[in-house]
């Protein structure tokens, strides 16, 4: 169904939409694999009228809540201690701004 | 020690609660036998030796006491690595994950502890349990033991190859579209994918979450059903948990009687493309349920057709979302974070290193599938088939109490047959992929080898909804119609040759 195949650049554009890096060989290896699997999936498209209700969850769900009990909480050291890097209390990132911001 | 390793795991408990074994000898014997067998194997991912003897002591201390022990207390067991256990490693098979502690435990986890079974390790699986051969897996894969040169099965590979080892009694696994199942029926073992609520899915990685169910793993039917009863039930932590009693899976296994059942043999899922030793088992099994007194008919699900493709757009749609939580901002790898690169640079490039093919084919699949302009005709149409699919197996089950088909086509490939072929390897889901989509109970259970090569056929039971107890009806029926499956003794195993039932 994909009305073209898919090209190395394709696969990085969607690559980067996904926030993963991929080498130049791994695009080159990766498009056809993926065209292939697009193929064999396309008939998917075809089989339901426009009647047919779309599932989203096998089962019926309602929303859930829980009763507004204050509860322990993960102590900070706890959830700080598999950060790859820490500031104080804080979880510590790279830059989240650009230069010329 | 050889009875020990050999002994179900009802067996154990009960001689556990006599006396007549301690917890500890039982859990040093399956240690002994990892350190015997499992650089053969590689099926676990870490092992937790010192914390599984203390659990173990405390379980002999509590019987000393007099204290009234749970139905597998002391009995060990082995965890698939996506389900969180605090202190030790969840890698989930993959290197963004390497070395990552969890600071809690699943809720699965918290009620094996609560029940005094002895956690032994974390067991292989293919990376984020995407695969069908634990070849995924960035620590290597897990081989068979009833031939060290094929598949385990996947993603569940660890946790069906222990038990097929004599490492542990019991595991644990995770089923999204046959992760439980097709490992159990290519190691001859039992596997069950419960109803899609009946387990709590709290503490585990998530992979597809309208999908992923948490269920048994064991070398007998009954003792899946004992392992079944421990972790099931309404958890409040889990928001699609369903709060209603667990089905009566242990009377289930212990009734083991099919006369007046009617078997639903599924007209879609045979044929072009399956083994003719697996077709062989699979009908005779067939025939001696029908010896046994059920009634079998031939039920059509026409959209079971679609099932692969349809699962094929919603699962890795589930995933590109799932997965967008390995970030490198808060846990698991960082990579290239050199004080001048962006957080949007960390992440693209932690992400490209820390992810493995399969992960990356299916998140740019998932990405592709939900991207506008494709959204209708990809996800939106999936989520028709769905529909379809749910209503295919309601029509079944107005004639037929369950429904039967091999579990996977073939019976175990050989390790690397399929891995540059990701859609050879996708097949193998292509009959246990329905009861994901749908929701219902589902299970695998041991029906011989086939002729051609010697090796175990799974024959799958499918029930509606919440009547996950027929699985072991039928299955425990089967188990008693059909001779008993020895896997070949491993180079060094320390158990006997003859396996107990």
């Amino acid at each position: 169904m994909p009305p073209v195949p898919l090209t190395p650049d394709d696969v990085a554009r969607l690559a980067s939409l996904a926030r993963v890096d991929l080498t130049r060989a791994e695009l080159e290896h990766l498009a056809p694999q993926l065209d292939v699997i697009l193929d064999a999936v396309a008939s998917v498209s075809q089989v339901a009228g426009p009647d047919v209700v779309p599932t989203s969850h096998a089962l019926p769900l309602v929303n859930v809540f829980r009763a507004d009990v204050v509860a322990a909480s993960l102590p900070v050291e706890d959830a700080l201690a598999m950060a790859p890097a820490t500031s104080g209390q804080r979880f510590r990132v790279p830059r989240i701004l650009g230069e010329e911001q | 020690m050889s009875h020990i390793l050999t002994a179900t795991a009802a067996q154990l408990a009960a001689r556990i609660a006599q006396g007549d074994l301690s917890a500890v000898e039982v859990t040093q014997a399956h240690l002994d036998q990892i350190a015997a067998v499992d650089g053969a194997v590689h099926a676990f991912l870490h092992v937790d030796r010192e914390r599984a003897l203390a659990q173990a002591r405390a379980v002999d201390d509590a019987r000393r006491a007099g204290d009234t022990l749970s139905p597998l207390a002391g009995v060990p067991i082995a965890l698939k690595d996506v389900f969180c256990y605090a202190g030790a490693p969840t890698t989930c098979g993959s290197r963004i994950l390497a070395g990552w502690v969890p600071p809690y435990d699943a809720t699965a986890t918290r009620r094996l502890l609560d029940a005094g079974l002895v956690i032994l390790g974390k067991t292989n699986m293919d990376e984020f349990a995407m695969g069908s051969s634990t070849e995924n897996s960035a620590y290597g894969p897990t081989h068979n033991p009833w031939d060290l040169d094929r598949i385990p099965g996947g993603s569940g590979g660890g946790s069906s190859a222990v038990l097929a080892a004599y490492e542990s009694p019991l595991a644990l696994g995770l089923d999204t579209g046959g992760s439980i199942r097709q490992p159990a029926s290519v190691t001859g073992t039992v596997g069950v994918k419960p109803t899609y609520g009946g387990t709590s899915r709290y503490g585990l990685v998530a992979m597809a979450s309208s999908l992923d169910q948490p269920g048994p793993c064991a070398r007998t039917v009954l003792d899946a059903a004992l392992l079944h009863q421990v972790i099931g039930g309404y958890d409040p932590r889990d928001s699609t948990s369903i709060n209603a009693p667990v089905p009566d899976v242990v009377a289930a296994a212990r009734l083991a009687d099919v006369a007046g059942m009617r078997i639903g043999v599924v007209k879609e899922l045979g044929g072009e493309g399956y083994a003719p030793g697996v077709e062989q088992r699979f009908h005779e099994a067939v025939e001696a349920l029908r010896g046994a007194g059920a009634e079998v008919v031939e039920v059509s699900c026409p959209h079971f057709d679609y099932a692969l493709g349809a699962y094929y757009l919603i699962m890795p749609s589930e995933v590109s979302s799932n997965l967008a939580r390995f970030d490198a901002m808060r846990y698991g790898l960082r990579v290239g974070d050199d004080g001048e690169r962006s957080a949007e640079e960390v992440m693209n490039l932690s992400r490209g290193r820390g992810f493995g093919d399969e992960v990356k084919r299916r998140i740019i699949i998932g990405t592709y599938a939900l991207s506008s302009g494709y959204y209708d005709a990809y996800y939106g149409s999936a989520q028709k088939v769905r529909t379809l699919i749910a209503g295919d197996f309601a029509r079944a089950f107005q004639v037929a109490d369950v429904l039967v088909s091999p579990t996977t086509p073939t019976t175990a490939f050989r390790l690397g047959e399929r891995v540059d072929d990701p859609l050879a390897m996708y097949k193998a889901d292509l009959c246990t992929i329905p009861s994901n989509m749908a929701g219902n109970a589902s299970a695998s259970f041991p029906v011989g080898l086939a002729p051609e090569d010697g090796l175990p056929v799974g024959f799958q039971v499918m029930a509606p909804p919440m009547a996950d107890d027929r699985l072991y009806r039928v299955g425990a029926a089967l188990e008693r119609l059909l001779p008993a499956l020895v896997p070949p003794r491993l180079p060094g195993s320390l158990a006997g040759g003859e396996a107990s039932r």
